[in-house]
């Protein structure tokens, strides 16, 4: 109950910040966030009424479909990928705390519908307003710096999708950069992938797992505390290879961080953790 | 050569289990990228540069009758010969009926990656014809009798005292008895003992980075010279190539050349570049008596006009294997044939069927870096998608994938059924994950769970169930 509680508190005490330039911004929550880590959402949802949106979560959302995509499976994905399309019609902009999920809407959509001109139309004009969190916030909202607090040496890995196909790089750095308390530290490595690839880790774990073994030693060598990124998906990977060898170091979604949630348990932390931090603390 | 793509898992197994492979992975993971990068960043126009060798193949593959035929009257009017070779065995044969016309006893042979898909040096020793690897890392691997594990550095899985074992096994005899430990010590011994052979052969075979159909004249980059000893010493001078080296002029090779060595080496241009225009001229003080063209399809022209097409525009520069974390986690001889890396998951499947090499584009996480270095924009990711999709299409996908797909599928197509679903999950593993914060084993996970814990959720429900709650 503890991460209630810290939601809670966290989301409760930042009322919406009026703009000029009120959005109806949807969040594509995704389906590694919905079911693993709520916390992302609501620290995406902080993060962008914070920048002045109005969010809402469409309710017929599932995933982006890049399981079937990346199997071979067209005809599901363009099912999928239909219901998507449907469930994020007319919001201003769509938003996803992923580079992956955003990327397959913003990149990969509209080439599935190459023979049906009017669906083409309709992801294209989807894939045209679909956003990566840190992207949007910086990019599209101007945002430069964020108030929160975190104390602590931060490493920040650039998950492969929203770095090569939507340019997310400098984005959460500058923001990282503005919190009270917390030093980035840049391990050796960081656009290099960490052998997440979806299915490609059980598919392949032996080669997965000689990828994730390179990426937590860059990060250990970094000698940050804290590791961030801004997919779940390399995130849960690389926490779980970190806690296997051992590691104390603390796995955390980028936009948690940004959103003054840093003081939940971590990935793959039990909830005594946080709180025998805090209390060192 | 014999495919071993098949056993891509086994392959796997054996590459992540050997000291030596992966200490020369670790260099080589570092090195090359770097060197890419540094060149790439020393060139303002280098991003533009790569655009227009982009368009130069495309143009060049969408008239590749054209410019193959003007290529063959090139050669032709030069006093060469050009042969075509619609597979791996037309090609064997000619050469080989090149080679015992010539009378040949030797053949000095330089890099060729062709040659390679071809399987020329068997064919060549069955035959009774000793070809003699002149680049340095094809010689050694020639001597341990192993296949290249890298498209430009052939024997970069070997370390140096594994090179050193090498040599002194096989140049003992030839009155070499100390085991050497110096890099330079050790070219120095490899330069000693093929000098004699370039002189002896009778044959010199090269591939080609370029044919250029305005002259007619192949074009090679090396950093031995050995190309340059291999066309030049013996009678007769043997091209092998595939029908994609073809471009159309010398300025388009210019273009072809900038982006090249940068991208494999971050050399500005390599040590050599060389231009062989058909045989030697009267007055002429040296080259081949007999020049001969051999253009090898193999299968490559079914990829035109085809959503594969793309991966014909490879000049063959190696950096899609030096920024492939894949390749660099299992090194090349994993993938079981001539060509790893990307480039070998793209174009394996297509040469030797799709069948046998089925792993190879699934092997890959899809993180882009690939075509992110690539000198001709190859968009490599989304051609290993094509052939998943032709793999999910045959029904070659593994049944527990395509079951697992299938059920999956059939739950995110129903919304309201996922989201009771996913909420029983997250139940489920919140509760009894909860106390440690993650697992470290799980039954229907063993493939994640055998080398890394999986975190589990927090308690409170999914999100979209919490997001109900609070905001009706």
């Amino acid at each position: 109950m503890i991460f209630v509680a810290a939601i809670l508190a966290a989301v409760s005490h930042t009322p919406p910040r009026p703009s000029t330039r009120p959005r109806r911004i949807a969040l594509f929550v995704t389906c590694l966030v919905d079911l693993f880590r709520p916390s992302v959402g609501f620290a995406a949802v902080k993060l962008l009424e914070g920048a002045g949106c109005t969010v809402e979560v469409p309710p017929l959302q599932v995933c982006c479909g890049q399981p079937a995509y990346n199997s071979g499976d067209r005809a599901t994905t363009r099912a999928i990928a239909t219901q998507v399309i449907a469930a994020f019609d007319g919001y201003d902009a769509v938003v996803a705390p992923s580079g992956s999920c955003a990327g397959m809407l913003s990149h990969h959509y509209p080439g599935l519908f190459d023979d049906d001109p009017a669906m083409k139309a309709r992801a294209e004009n989807l894939a045209g307003r679909s956003y990566e969190l840190m992207a949007f916030l910086v990019d599209v909202m101007g945002i430069e710096t964020i108030e929160a607090r975190y104390d602590g040496s931060v490493t920040y890995h650039d998950s492969c999708s929203g770095l090569r196909e939507l340019g997310v790089k400098d984005q959460p750095r500058r923001l990282l950069q503005s919190v009270d308390g917390l030093a980035l530290r840049e391990m050796k490595s960081p656009e290099v992938c960490c052998g997440f690839g979806g299915t490609f880790c059980v598919k392949y774990p032996e080669i997965s797992n000689a990828m994730v073994g390179e990426k937590s030693a860059d990060v250990a060598a970094s000698g940050a505390d804290t590791l961030v990124a801004g997919d779940l998906g390399c995130l849960m990977n690389m926490a779980g290879k970190l806690q296997r060898e051992g590691s104390a170091i603390q796995v955390r979604h980028v936009a948690e961080v940004l959103a003054g949630m840093g003081g939940l348990p971590a990935i793959g932390e039990p909830d005594d953790a946080a709180s025998a931090r805090r209390d060192q603390g | 050569m014999e495919s071993t793509s098949r056993h891509f898992r086994q392959n796997v197994g054996t590459a992540l289990a050997d000291p030596n492979l992966q200490d020369s992975l670790t260099k080589l993971k570092v090195g090359f990228s770097e060197r890419r990068r540094q060149a790439a960043d020393r060139l303002p126009e280098f991003e533009a540069l790569r655009d227009r060798a982009r368009d130069i193949k495309n143009h060049t593959l969408a008239n590749l009758d054209f410019y193959l035929e003007e290529f063959e009257r090139k050669v032709v009017a030069l006093g060469g010969h050009v042969h075509w070779a619609p597979t791996a065995a037309d090609a064997r044969r000619i050469i080989a009926d090149l080679c015992k016309s010539a009378g040949a006893r030797t053949v000095a042979k330089s890099k060729s990656m062709v040659a390679e898909e071809i399987a020329l040096n068997e064919h060549l020793e069955d035959i009774g014809i000793e070809p003699i690897e002149t680049d340095l890392g094809e010689y050694i691997i020639q001597l341990r009798r192993e296949p290249p594990s890298h498209i430009i550095a052939p024997a970069v899985h070997l370390t140096k005292d594994q090179v050193a074992d090498t040599f002194l096994e096989h140049h003992h005899r030839l009155g070499f008895t100390k085991r050497l430990t110096e890099r330079n010590d050790l070219v120095a011994e490899a330069r000693y003992v093929l000098r004699q052979k370039f002189v002896d052969a009778d044959v010199g075979l090269t591939g080609a980075n370029f044919l250029v159909a305005e002259t007619g004249s192949s074009m090679l980059v090396t950093n031995e010279g050995n190309a340059d000893l291999s066309n030049t010493l013996p009678r007769m001078h043997i091209v092998l190539a595939s029908i994609e080296k073809v471009i159309p002029t010398l300025e388009d090779a210019a273009v072809l050349l900038r982006v090249l060595a940068r991208s494999a080496t971050g050399q500005e241009s390599s040590a050599y570049t060389t231009l062989n225009t058909g045989p030697k001229r009267a007055g002429d003080l040296d080259g081949p008596e007999h020049y001969h063209v051999v253009l090898l399809d193999n299968g490559r022209s079914n990829v035109l006009g085809t959503e594969m097409q793309e991966i014909l525009r490879c000049i063959r520069c190696g950096a899609c294997m030096n920024h492939c974390p894949v390749y660099g986690a299992i090194g090349g001889h994993a993938y079981g044939w001539v060509y790893p890396g990307p480039l070998g998951a793209v174009l394996t499947p297509q040469l030797i069927g799709v069948e046998d090499a089925g792993n190879l584009p699934n092997a890959s996480t899809f993180c882009g870096r690939c075509e992110s270095v690539c000198p001709v924009r190859i968009p490599l990711p989304k051609l290993m998608r094509h052939w998943r999709e032709r793999e999910f299409e045959r029904h070659l996908t593994p049944t527990p994938v395509r079951q697992g797909l299938a059920l999956w599928s059939f739950v995110a197509r129903r919304p309201r059924l996922y989201r009771r679903l996913a909420g029983l999950a997250n139940r489920v593993l919140a509760l009894f994950g909860r106390a440690e914060g993650r697992y470290r084993g799980l039954p229907f996970a063993s493939g994640w769970t055998r080398f890394r814990d999986f975190p589990a959720p927090p308690t409170g429900g999914t999100f979209h169930a919490q997001w109900s709650r609070r905001r009706p």
